[in-house]
C-alpha cells in the first residue's frame, strides 16, 4: 500500500511542467501573430527570422539534443532550398508539395552525409561536417545551368497556397505561411524530445558509453536523428526559396552554419525554446546594430557570445533562472 | 551444446602489455563467480572483452555455445551479456526513474518511437519502481543523478544494468565507494538476483565475495593464477602472497 501512494506522488511531478509550458507555448504563438500587426513594415525580416528559427531548432535537436556539434548544418538547409526552389521552377510550383520536397532532399542529404559523419567524432566531426557543405556548395556552383551558379536560382515562382493564398508583394502570406509551418515544426519537434527516441538522444548526448552497454546502436541512432533533423532544416531551406523566390548559394555556406551555431548557443541548447530566443535575439540585433554601424556590429553580437559563455552557459533562456537564484528567489 | 558463457583461449595486448594471457573461464546458469586480483591485473579488461567493449587479439567467447566474439558491444548486450560499470557511468543530468527506463526501453524495443511520451508505458513504470523500490531509491526517483550521493550513485548503476534483465551479469567492483553501511544492499540485491542468472562479480572487498560467491577465480597479470572455492582459495598460500599482500596498498 504504501509503495502505491509513493508511486503516485512521485508520478504526478511531471504535470505541472507540462502545463508551464503550454502556457510559455501559447504566449510564444500570441506574439508571433501580434508581430504580423504591430510590424506590419517588417514582415520580410520577421518571416526570414521565423525559416531561421526552424533552422535553428534543426540544429538544437543535433546539438543540443544528442551532442553532436556540427559547422555544416547549411547542408541540410541549402540542398532543401534547391531541392524546393528547383522543383518550383522544373517541375511544380505548388508551394505544399514543394516543401516536402524540401524535407525530404535534407533528409536524404543528412542520412548519406550521416553514414559518414556519426562515424566521427569531435574536431574530426566538425572539419568533416565543413566539408560536407563546402562540397555541396562547390557542386551546386559549377552547375550553373541549372542552379544558376553564383547568380542563384532565380525564376521561382510560387502558385497560391492550396490554390487560395497567392503570395503578395508585401510579405503577408509569406508570413503566416512560415508562422504556420514552423508552429508545426515546433509541435512535431516537441512530441519527439520527450519520446522515447528524443530520450535515447539525451541518453547519447550524456554517454556513447553508457548507451552501447545498455544494447544501442549508437552510430545508427545518431544517423537517425541527423536525418530527422535534415528533414526539418529542409523544411527551412524550402520555406525560404519559396517565400524570396530566390535561392543563393549562401543557403549553403559556412557562414550559414556557423550563425546558426552562434544563434543556438546565445539562445541556450537542448530546450528547443532556445532556438527561438538566440535567433530572435541574433537576428534583430544584427539587424539594429548593422543598420547603426555595418561595420562594427559584429563586435556587439561577440559581447553576447561572451558575456553567455562565461555567466550564463546553459544560454538566455537560462537567465531568468540563474537571476532567481542571484535574488534568492529559488532555492 | 553447452549452456552459459565460455570463454576459451582469450588474449589481448595493449601495444607491447599483455593484459590477458589465453584466459580461458566458464560461466554455467546460476553461477555466482568472483573475479579477485591486485590493482592493474586486468579484471576490468577481462570484463570489457567479454561485453565486447574490447575486441581481443585472438581467443574465443561462446554464449550458449554461439561464438559471440564478432558480436558489436550492442548485439551482445541483445544477447543477453550485461555489466556494471567500476567508474560509474550514468546519464548525470537525467532523473534517476529515467536512467532505469531507458535501458528497460532499449531492452523491450520500445525505445524507437517518435510519437508518444516516453513515460507513456505502465508496465515499464511499474517495473522502475519495483527495482528503485529494491535499492531504496524511490525517493529519489525525480532527482537528477548527478545529484545524487556517490554511493547512491552506485546503487543506480546496477538498477540500471539489471534493468536490462541479463542472462550474463558483470558487476565490476559494485561496492567500491559504497559506505559499507549501505553495501548490505548490494549483498540484498545480489543474493536475489534470478537463480538462473549467471554472475560473474569482481571485487576487492573479501566480506562480500565470500558472502555472494561460490567459486573465486584469482587473476594475475592477466593470467588466471587459480580457480576454487572460497574455502580453498583462502587456504592457499600464493593467493594470500600476491593477492592479499597486495590488497593492502589498495
Ligand atoms: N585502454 C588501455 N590502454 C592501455 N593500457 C590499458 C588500457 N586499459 C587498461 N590498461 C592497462 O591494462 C592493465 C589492466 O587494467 P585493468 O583496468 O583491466 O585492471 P584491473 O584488474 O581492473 O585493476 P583495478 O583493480 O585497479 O580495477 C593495467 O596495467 C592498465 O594500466
Ligand atoms: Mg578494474
Amino acid at each position: 500500500m504504501s509503495v502505491d501512494v509513493t508511486k503516485s506522488k512521485t508520478r504526478n511531478r511531471f504535470k505541472p511542467k507540462i502545463s508551464r509550458r503550454v502556457l510559455l507555448d501559447l504566449v510564444l504563438v500570441t506574439a508571433g501573430i501580434a508581430a504580423f500587426f504591430v510590424f506590419p513594415n517588417s514582415l520580410g525580416f520577421m518571416t526570414r527570422i521565423l525559416i531561421m528559427i526552424i533552422m535553428v531548432l534543426s540544429l538544437d535537436l543535433v546539438l543540443g539534443y544528442a551532442g553532436v556539434a556540427s559547422l555544416g548544418h547549411a547542408a541540410l538547409f541549402g540542398t532543401g532550398a534547391y531541392a524546393a526552389g528547383m522543383f518550383a521552377v522544373y517541375a511544380s510550383a505548388n508551394p505544399l508539395l514543394g516543401l516536402v520536397v524540401g524535407a525530404v532532399a535534407g533528409a536524404v542529404i543528412a542520412f548519406v552525409s550521416g553514414l559518414i559523419l556519426m562515424r566521427a567524432s569531435g574536431l574530426t566531426l566538425l572539419m568533416l561536417s565543413i566539408a560536407v557543405a563546402q562540397i555541396l556548395f562547390e557542386v551546386v556552383n559549377s552547375e550553373r545551368d541549372l542552379t544558376g551558379g553564383s547568380d542563384g536560382l532565380l525564376g521561382i515562382d510560387m502558385d497560391p497556397i492550396l490554390g487560395i493564398y497567392a503570395f503578395d508583394f508585401f510579405g503577408r502570406t509569406g508570413y503566416w505561411y512560415a508562422l504556420i509551418v514552423l508552429v508545426l515544426v515546433f509541435i512535431l519537434l516537441r512530441i519527439v524530445v520527450a519520446s522515447p527516441f528524443g530520450l535515447v538522444a539525451r541518453g547519447i548526448h550524456e554517454s556513447h558509453e553508457r548507451m552501447r552497454a545498455i544494447g544501442t546502436s549508437v552510430y545508427w541512432r545518431l544517423v537517425g536523428i541527423y536525418t530527422l533533423a535534415g528533414g526539418i532544416a529542409g523544411i527551412g531551406g524550402a520555406l525560404s526559396a519559396q517565400v524570396t523566390e530566390l535561392v543563393s548559394l549562401e543557403s549553403l555556406g559556412f557562414n550559414l552554419s556557423a550563425e546558426a551555431m552562434i544563434m543556438l548557443i546565445l539562445g541556450g541548447t537542448g530546450r528547443l525554446y532556445g532556438a527561438i530566443f538566440g535567433t530572435v535575439i541574433f537576428m534583430t540585433v544584427h539587424h539594429t546594430a548593422a543598420s547603426i554601424d555595418p561595420f562594427n556590429w559584429l563586435f556587439v553580437i561577440g559581447g553576447m557570445v561572451l558575456f553567455v559563455v562565461y555567466f550564463v552557459p546553459e544560454g538566455f533562456m537560462g537567465l531568468p533562472a540563474r537571476l532567481g537564484k542571484h535574488l534568492g528567489l529559488r532555492k | 551444446m553447452s549452456m552459459g558463457l565460455e570463454v576459451s583461449h582469450l588474449n589481448k595486448n595493449f601495444g607491447g602489455i599483455k593484459v590477458a594471457r589465453d584466459i580461458s573461464f566458464d560461466l554455467k546458469p546460476g553461477d555466482r563467480k568472483a573475479l579477485i586480483g591486485p590493482n592493474g591485473a586486468g579484471k576490468t579488461t577481462f570484463a570489457n572483452l567479454i561485453t565486447g567493449t574490447l575486441k581481443p587479439n585472438s581467443g574465443s567467447i561462446r554464449l550458449d555455445g554461439v561464438d559471440i566474439v564478432k558480436l558489436k558491444e550492442s548485439k551482445r548486450v541483445k544477447a543477453g551479456v550485461a555489466k556494471t560499470f567500476q567508474i560509474t557511468t550514468l546519464f548525470k543530468r537525467m532523473s534517476v526513474r529515467e536512467n532505469i527506463r531507458l535501458p528497460i526501453l532499449e531492452r523491450d524495443g520500445k525505445s524507437h518511437g517518435w510519437f508518444g511520451r516516453a513515460e507513456r508505458f505502465v508496465a515499464v513504470e511499474d517495473e522502475i519502481d519495483e527495482l528503485l523500490g529494491q535499492f531504496n531509491l524511490l525517493d529519489f526517483a525525480e532527482m537528477p543523478v548527478q545529484d545524487l550521493a556517490y554511493g547512491q550513485q552506485r546503487l543506480v548503476e546496477m538498477a540500471l544494468t539489471l534493468a536490462l534483465k541479463p542472462r550474463i551479469l558483470i558487476l565490476d567492483e559494485p561496492s567500491a565507494g559504497v559506505p559499507s553501511s549501505d553495501s548490505h544492499i548490494i549483498i540484498d540485491a545480489i543474493e536475489r538476483l534470478p537463480k538462473d542468472l549467471s554472475v560473474l562479480i569482481i571485487e576487492h572487498d573479501m566480506k562480500l565475495v565470500f558472502k555472494v560467491a561460490s567459486r573465486i577465480v584469482v587473476l594475475v597479470n592477466g593470467a588466471i593464477l587459480t580457480e576454487g572455492t572460497p574455502e580453498e582459495i583462502s587456504q592457499n598460500q600464493q593467493v594470500r602472497d600476491l593477492y592479499l599482500g597486495a590488497r593492502h596498498e589498495h
